[in-house]
This record gives structure tokens, sequence and C-alpha cells, in this order.
């Protein structure tokens, strides 16, 4: 005895007192429960009228209810109502999902695209589902153990695997955009790493957008010399492909991204004109003056400076002969006394010329005018006028020259700034100093580290190794993360041996757990077997602080374990018969 | 490298861990640095110590072919980290925990104590004696509770019929959840299961009413037929037995095979977690379900490695359309597995759904195989297609939210790929993929 679904349906939901079943259909009714939509199971329509190729009522056990269904069926008793309703159901449900038909594929996705690179070695596969698998524990801090931290290990095992141009592993992808989420300094080396199929798979999933709007750009851009394409994306492309667009292209021939960029400038936005001029960073040369000086005309205050900190980069540009100028007439050399002495004389007024040249007028609150004038004055004009300027003395000479009137600190600070900003490694060298003098009379741990960063990979090390022999580790911290990676040998052991003579002093160990963090990562691998006898548990001596040996052997394991952890990472990737 | 120094991936190892916490914490330690003294032997034990905070190290021992283990920590959880670094170690690093070797003598004890222990239990098994009397007056008894409680179970859900589902949605789950405990009161879980999914439909969202006749016509089905189980035929009996939720013991003969484990995972209510393993016979083309239980804290005993093979016997349960098996006596070490299942197109999965629901029409899913489907994200959630893009199966509700599907997506890439689950009424459960690219079995739970 059968019914339409929609009638049992009706009379189950409204109750079969008020609504009793209506006379049986005639025939079977081929309709199971319909899907009318909303409940997210979108099967195909069609039943399979009676029978089918799988009916579900052979299957049924047929002994009490469908006996008792028919009686019902025909006396139409009240009390029996429901049970016959119910039995009627069952059927109709067992029938329907028996008759399921497949659903109406919607639009096949289009492939991702092919990626030729090798795939990883077995074990670097592992290794990475397991440095993927491993999140920082929530609220930080905490004792570390002995157990290497793994997420800090991501960065480099990425850069390494992408150095050998590896093909991730598809089926680690999600797990990897996953981490980059979370983590924008992995953005880079994991977007490399997971390569089209990442961002082919980025695009389907909302929280993975971010991959598409990346430098390294959603959809594959043009070869840089294919001018029509290039052409064409630039002129219709969004504002993240054009600055990845523009990148490329001025990586590639430089000349030829100025041209694309001055092409449209007139109509850009201005915080496009602001993104696109500071791509000119790269490959920067006196090729690019005119446009710069162009562009400190510019409607916008912040294009007009960064055209103006552009400039202050080219020392042969006519820009770089006004500042000079100008500065020259604010710094002097004062004979009078017994020993030469440089004179300062701030600027009274901020011209007109020197704010289209990029001199902002208003100082930060609890700066006087006259030194913030100075001080920009100073950091823009090219290094190479002081030595004419001030009696053809080295850089060294010149820093070590005493300065009248207070005016040491603000001038040396804004040195520091064109050093660095020229990248002129003999004014750093002079700034900065022997490494061995008291940190307090050099120019501050963040100005040293930049002024470091100009100088060759090797002296850059050297120059740490020997501050931190005199100093200790406690102001080296910001030192260190400009040293390459990894740390060379004289720079590792100097970092060791201070951290051993911290342990000897007694203090405990999480007093230098950024040291001790960066030392996980940039030493040499190869420092494992020197350092296994510092983990040994350690006699305290009588100033420690209690505990601080145990503490100190489990921060030295940790290091030892990781070390060990990097060494065999590395040999992981290797490729076979390397 | 012996036949049984087949190693573990590191997933695989991960997948023994009772909680997130744990697999980060055995994470950690999977690398050589705390561990001294560690290898493993030709039958699968592994064996290291751990240095941990206090001066003595940490004795830590694993029978991998149980999987077993020992640990002289004092963490309840089990296993515990350092029984999962351990592992982890010994997947990742040969030389760390070299093969070979004589196990220590801590080690070898547990080792041997084990043996001693199962053979114990064996002998006591055959030794019980069979007082086939009290046994059948008890399930006479047993039976007489359930009977009631299916009774007043109809009675309960003719009510409800004779009154109006809609007046479901407002009355709460109070009241279901009273039945469900008068169900269990009356000795019959599978009932109290299906009344408490009852309770849960109308606060399920659109389309409830519909659901909540379908399950509610089903549970009447089944307790029409344990009423009437006398004239129902004796798979189908065992059937009913084992839905209304009757204890049963695998019986059937023994079967031999090589045993494919395709998937593993768990589900939990709280109280209970449920682990059930996938298994495909490679001789007989069966599939085959392992289902083990641990306590809230504790994961299931039996873990198997996602992708390997088992030279192993089943036994299995009865009943018609049951699947259900229980694990005996294994020959070898698991080896890798290579290729998945034959499968078949999307239609052919339903088909087979709609076949199985002949023996045990209260299924509410069938394990199947898919071959060359391609997952498609389509407007109403995920689909699984077939390749030429004619028929497609809608990914269930429950396994969009999961990880699994954007990993089924990313091994996919848009290719054909094959793709096991568990496909029933509500959609299609992926579970795990193999992809003609990368070889493997792809973990999807």
């Amino acid at each position: 005895m059968t019914w339409p679904w929609e009638d049992l349906l009706t009379s189950a939901l409204l109750g079969t007192d008020r609504r009793p079943l209506p006379a049986p259909a005639a025939r079977i009714s081929g309709t199971g429960p319909r899907r009318d939509g909303g409940d997210g199971h979108p099967f195909g329509d069609g039943h399979p009228d009676g029978g089918g190729r799988a009916d579900g009522r052979d299957g049924l056990p047929d002994g009490g209810g469908r006996a008792d269904a028919g009686a019902v069926g025909a006396g139409a008793v009240a009390l029996d109502a429901p049970v016959a309703l119910l039995d009627a159901a069952a059927v109709a449900t067992v029938r329907r999902r028996a008759g399921l038909l497949p659903a109406a594929a919607a639009p096949l996705p289009r492939p991702a695209p092919r990626d030729d690179r090798a795939p990883l070695p077995e074990a670097a596969a592992r290794r990475l589902t397991q440095l993927l698998a491993d999140r920082p524990s929530a609220g930080g801090g905490g004792r570390r153990g002995t157990a290497p931290d793994l997420t800090e290990l991501l960065p480099q095992w990425l850069a390494a695997a992408n150095a050998y141009g590896y093909r991730a592993p598809a089926a680690a992808l999600p797990a990897l955009l996953d981490a980059a989420r979370a983590r924008t300094d992995l953005r880079p080396q994991a977007l490399a790493f997971g390569g089209p199929r990442a961002l082919w798979l980025a695009a389907s999933n909302p929280e993975w957008r971010f991959a598409l709007r990346g430098a390294s750009g959603g959809t594959a851009l043009p070869a840089p010399d294919d001018a029509e394409g290039v052409r064409r994306l630039w002129e219709e492309g969004l504002f993240a492909e054009r600055v990845a667009l523009l990148g490329a292209v001025r990586a590639h021939d430089p000349a030829a991204a100025l041209d694309l960029l001055a092409s449209t400038w007139a109509s850009e936005r201005a915080e496009d004109r602001l993104m696109f001029l500071d791509s000119l960073r790269t490959g920067l040369s006196a090729a690019d003056e005119e446009f710069l000086e162009r562009a400190l005309s510019d409607r916008s205050r912040n294009v007009r400076s960064t055209a103006a900190e552009l400039l202050s980069a080219l020392p042969g540009s006519a820009f770089a002969a006004r500042m000079a100028a100008r500065a020259a007439s604010c710094v002097g050399l004062d004979h009078t006394g017994r020993q030469a002495t440089i004179a300062v004389e701030a600027p009274h007024e901020c011209d007109a010329e020197m704010q289209r040249d990029g001199v902002v007028p208003q100082p930060p609150s609890g700066r006087g005018k006259r030194s913030w004038w100075l001080a920009q004055l100073v950091e823009a004009a090219p290094l190479g006028l002081w030595r004419e300027r001030l009696g053809w003395r080295t850089p060294e000479e010149i820093v070590a020259l005493p300065v009248a009137d207070d005016w040491r600190g603000e001038l040396h600070a804004a040195w520091c700034r064109a050093a660095v900003r020229q990248r002129d490694a003999a004014w750093s060298r002079a700034l900065l100093g022997p490494a061995s003098a008291p940190p307090a009379s050099g120019p501050g741990a963040s100005s040293s580290a930049a002024l470091l960063a100009t100088l060759p990979d090797g002296e850059r090390a050297e120059w740490v190794a020997a501050f931190i022999a005199a100093h200790g580790l406690s102001e080296a911290f910001q030192l260190l993360g400009v040293c390459t990676v990894p740390w060379s040998g004289p720079l590792g052991r100097a970092v060791i041996d201070a951290l051993d003579i911290a342990r000897d002093a007694g203090s405990y160990p999480w007093s230098f757990s950024g040291v001790m963090g960066l030392a996980e990562r940039c030493l040499d691998p190869g420092e494992a077997d020197r350092l296994g006898v510092l983990t040994a548990a350690y006699e305290e001596g009588e100033n420690a602080s209690p505990g601080a040996g145990g503490y100190w052997a489990e921060a030295f394991q940790r290091l030892v374990a990781t070390l060990r952890l990097r060494a065999a990472m590395h040999t992981e990737l290797t490729p076979p018969g390397r | 490298m012996t036949e049984q120094g087949v190693r573990w991936t590191a997933e695989q190892v991960l997948a023994l861990a009772p909680d997130a916490a744990s697999r980060k914490a055995g994470s950690k330690l999977g690398a050589a640095g705390p561990w001294s003294g560690a290898g493993c032997s030709a039958v699968g034990a592994v064996w290291g110590l751990c240095k941990g905070s206090g001066s003595k190290p940490y004795q830590t021992v694993v029978d991998t072919a149980g999987p077993a283990y020992k640990c002289t920590c004092p963490s309840r959880k089990f296993p515990c980290k350092h029984a999962l670094g351990l592992l982890l170690l010994w997947a990742a690093d040969a030389a760390a925990v070299p093969a070979g070797a004589d196990a220590p003598d801590w080690a070898e004890k547990w080792l041997e104590s084990r043996g001693a222990r199962a053979e114990a239990r064996q002998r006591k098994d055959e030794a019980k004696p069979a007082d086939e009397e009290a046994a059948r007056r008890r399930a006479a008894a047993r039976a007489a509770r359930v009977t009631a409680g299916a009774e007043e179970l109809e009675q309960r859900l003719a009510d409800l019929v004779r009154g109006g589902m809609a007046a479901a949605e407002h009355a709460g789950y109070g009241l279901w959840e009273e039945t469900a405990r008068r169900m269990v009161d009356a000795q019959a879980p599978g009932l109290a299961g299906r009344v408490r999914e009852l309770g849960a439909i109308p606060g399920s969202g659109p389309g409830w009413p519909m659901r909540l006749l379908e399950e509610s016509a089903l549970t009447h089905l089944l307790d029409r037929a344990w009423l009437g189980i006398d004239r129902l035929p004796e798979p189908l009996a065992a059937t009913v037995r084992t839905r209304v939720g009757l204890p049963a013991s695998a019986r059937g003969p023994a079967v031999r095979d090589r045993w494919l484990v395709l998937a593993q995972y768990d589900t939990s209510d709280g109280k209970l977690t449920t682990r059930r393993i996938w298994l495909y016979g490679r001789e007989s083309g069966r599939t085959a379900l392992l289902l083990s239980f641990g306590a809230a804290g504790r994961a299931p005993d039996l873990a198997l490695a996602v992708g390997v093979v088992l030279d192993a016997e089943l036994v299995r349960y009865p009943g018609a359309g049951q699947l259900r098996a229980e694990l005996g006596e294994r020959f070898a070490a698991p080896v890798p597995g290579d290729a998945p299942p034959p499968g078949g197109s999307v239609g052919e999965a339903l088909a087979a759904y709609g076949l199985a629901l002949r023996d045990d029409p209260w299924l509410d899913s069938w394990p199947v195989t898919l071959r060359d489907v391609v997952p498609v994200p389509a407007a109403e959630g995920w689909q699984l297609a077939d390749a030429d893009g004619g028929a497609a199966l809608p990914v269930t509700g429950s396994a969009v939210a999961r990880p699994g599907l954007w990993r089924l997506a990313a091994v996919s890439g848009g290719a054909p790929v094959t793709v096991f689950g568990e496909c029933g009424h509500r959609g299609f459960t992926p579970l795990a993929a193999w992809s003609p690219d990368a070889p493997g079995t792809v973990p999807l739970t």
C-alpha cells in the first residue's frame, strides 16, 4: 500500500489525527521523498518507477509491518493510521535510497598546470610532513625542553628545497598553504615551493586568497621580454599583477620597466604610484634620475619623499648636488681652537626648494625644527662631499673629529642613515668603529645592524664575532640577525664561547633565549660535535642561580639536537648521486 | 633489512596519537637528541632510552605488531609522547634506530611477558566452561527486556506521527533523551542510539521534517523486525540483532588474505572513541571493517597504518550485509601496499549501495572505490564527478568541513584519481585517494 511521499510527509507533520492519510494511490508512485534543495545533498532527480535496478523492498523484513499496513489501509482504523504511515514511509525511504541516481556533474575544473620539477626524496617528504604538523604552542613561553623547535626550521627547509628545485608533494599543499597563511614570513618560499598547483588549489579556497595576491602572482606573468604580453597585462591587469609584472621586468631590464611605468604614470592613482615607484629600488641607476626628478613635483607627498629618497641614493645626481650644497652650508670645520672641530649651523628655514626636494618641514613632536631639517639634509647629501668639505680627511678621521655644541649625536646619526642608504662600506666601517669599543659609544644596536648590512659577509661576521668576544651576548641579538646563515666558523665559536661564559657566570639560560634560538637556526650544523661536551650536566658554581646548570644542559641539548636535525634535513634533500 | 624491516611513515605513527597535544609532543621527541640506546628487532619491536627532566632516562619499548607500548614515564596518555617520539625516530632515521640489535634486558622482559600473556589468554578462552543453559536463560531475559523496549518505542513513534512531527520542533531534546534512557534500560543500545539521533534531527537545519520521517520510519521498521524476528531468515535476523545492539561475536570462518589498509578514522561521542579501519582483500576482493573502541582520553588499541598490506586472517561477524570482522592471526609484518582496489563509476557506486540495502535496509552508506573521478567544487558543495563529466556524487557535508577534502583536491589537481570512501544516501565521504602521479595511498581522514 503506497502513497506519494508528499502525502506521507504532510500527514506526519500535521499528525494523522488532524490530517489522515488520503485513500491510497492506485499504483506505486515512483517518487520517493523529493529532494527539493536546501538539504545540501543534490542527487539526481529521477527515481526508478517501482522495481528499478535495485528494489529496496526485496530486502525488507516481510514479517510484521507490511501485513498490518494492508489491514490498516483497507480498514482505515484511526488507531492504526500512524503505523500505516510509518510502514509506508519505511518502504518509500528504502526505495528512494536504493534507487538513488547520480547527480549531473558541475563543469569540471581546469586542470592544474604541469609542474615538471623533480619530486622530493622520500625521507625529505616525511620530514616536510613533520615540520608542517608542528604548530607553535598557544601561549608561547614556558620551558622549551630539549627537543628542537620544528616550526622555526620550516623557512630553512623551504629555502633549501627551493634551491634544489623540488616539486612539493601534492598531498602536503593544504598544510603548506595553511602554514603560509598563518605566517607571512613563510609566504614567498612556501608559494615558490608550492608552485602552480598551490595557486591552482588556492583559487578555490577563500582562506588561501593571500596566495593569489602575493608578489609571485596568481596568474602566470608573461616573460619579461614578451613586449606585447607585458604591455597588455600592464594596461589590463589588476594592481597586484601589475606590481608583480613591474618587478619582474625591472629585474630583467631596468630601462624597459621605467619606460613601462612612464607610459601610464600620469593616470595612476597616488597609492599605486607610490608602490610602483618603490619597485625602482631594484636596479636603480643614473638612468632613472630624470624620471625621479620629475616625480619630485608629484601631487602626492609620499610619492615626492620616496622619489627624494631614491635620488639621494644616486650620489651623482643633480638632486644630490643640491643637497650637498645645502648640507655643506650647515657643516664646516672650525680651526680657531687648538684642535680642528666640526661646527654646525643648522638651517634657519625650510624653503620651498628644500620642500620640493623632499625635506619635510614639520618635525615629529619632541624635536626641534632646525635639527630636524639638518638631519634630513645630511642624510640625503652624498657622503663623498665630506672628504673635501672637512679637509680631505678619511671617513675614520672625520668620525673622530670633535663636534661643537652637542651636535655630534645628530650629525653622526644622519651620517649613519646616509651610509646605509648609499650602501657606503667605508663610511659604515668608520661609523661602526672598532668592535671592541664599548657599545655605549657606538651608534646603537639597530643602527649598527643596518651599517653592518652594507659590509661584505666575511667582514660582517668578523666584526660581530669580535663584538661578542669583547662585550658578550646581551646586546648582540640584532647584530647576529644581519649575519649570513650558516654563521662563519669564527662567529659561531664566538657565540658558543660567550654562551659557555654566561653559563659559568651562573645566569639562567632564558636570559639568552633570543640568541639561543638564533644559534639553533644559524650555527653551522658541523659545530654539533664540538658542542657535545657542553650538554653534560654541569657542576654549578657558588654564584650560580639554583638549578641553572640543569637548564643549561637542557638548552645545549636542544641546540645540539637542532643542529643534528638541520644536518639531517639537508642530507635528506640532497639529490641522490650528489 | 629483514622482511620485518618496513618502517612506518610519520603519518602512520602520528595516527596512533590519542590527541593533538600528544601528536605535537611526540613530534618534538622524534629527533635523535634525547634518545640513546635505540634499536629495533626483526619481529617489530622498537626500544630506546629517552632523556627527560629527571636523572634517569625513560625506558620506552613498542611492539609495532600490536601495536602495544610500554614506557616508564608517568604519563597517563596512551601511547605516551615518548612512544610516539621513538616511533617517529624509527620511521625517519634508520641510523638512529638501527635494526638487528639485541633488545636490552628491560625491553626483552616486557616483550616476553607480552607473548606469555597472549598465550595465557588464549588458553583461558579455550578452557572456558560452556554453561550453555545459563547463557540461554540470560539471553532470553535480555530478549524480553528488548522486546518491552521496542514496544514502548513503537508507541512513542506512533504518538509522534499521530500528534504531528511539527510539534517535535518545539518539544526539544528532553523527551527523546528520556526515551533513549528507557532504551538503555531495556539493554537495546542500538535503539537508544537511534532515538538520540531522532532527537537531534529537528535542530539539524532545513529539510529536517523529511529526515525525521525517514529515520522514524526506519526505526519503526527495526522495531517491527525485532518483534517479528522469529519469522526472519537467520542472516537478516542476525543483522536485526546487531542493529538493535545485542552483542555478537565474530564466528565466521577465518579468511586469510593480503589485506590492504584503506582508511582509519575515529569518531567520538564524548564517552567512547570508535575507530573504524577499512580493509580490502587483495585476493578475495572483499572489503571488511574492523572496529576498535577506546574510553575517553585513550586511543583505541588497534591501529593500522593506512596504505600497508597485512597478511592476516579475518573472522567475520554474523549478519546479512555486515562487513564487520575481527582481526585474527597475522602471518607477517605489514608491507607497503601499492595499487588501489579496482573501482567503478559513480553510478556503479550508488548501485552497490542500493544492492547492499537489500541485505540491510538500515545501512547509511557502503564502502566503494571510485575509479577516474575528479573532485569538483560546485555551487552546493563538492562533487566527485566521473572523468567524462557526466555523472557525479555529492560529497557529504561533514566531509566538506574536513581538511581531507582539500588534500583530495590537491592530489587530483583537476585530473582523475581513484578514491575510496563511504557512499550512501547523504552522499559520498572520501577516505583515501590514489593518484597516477604519485605512488602510495593518500589518507584523507
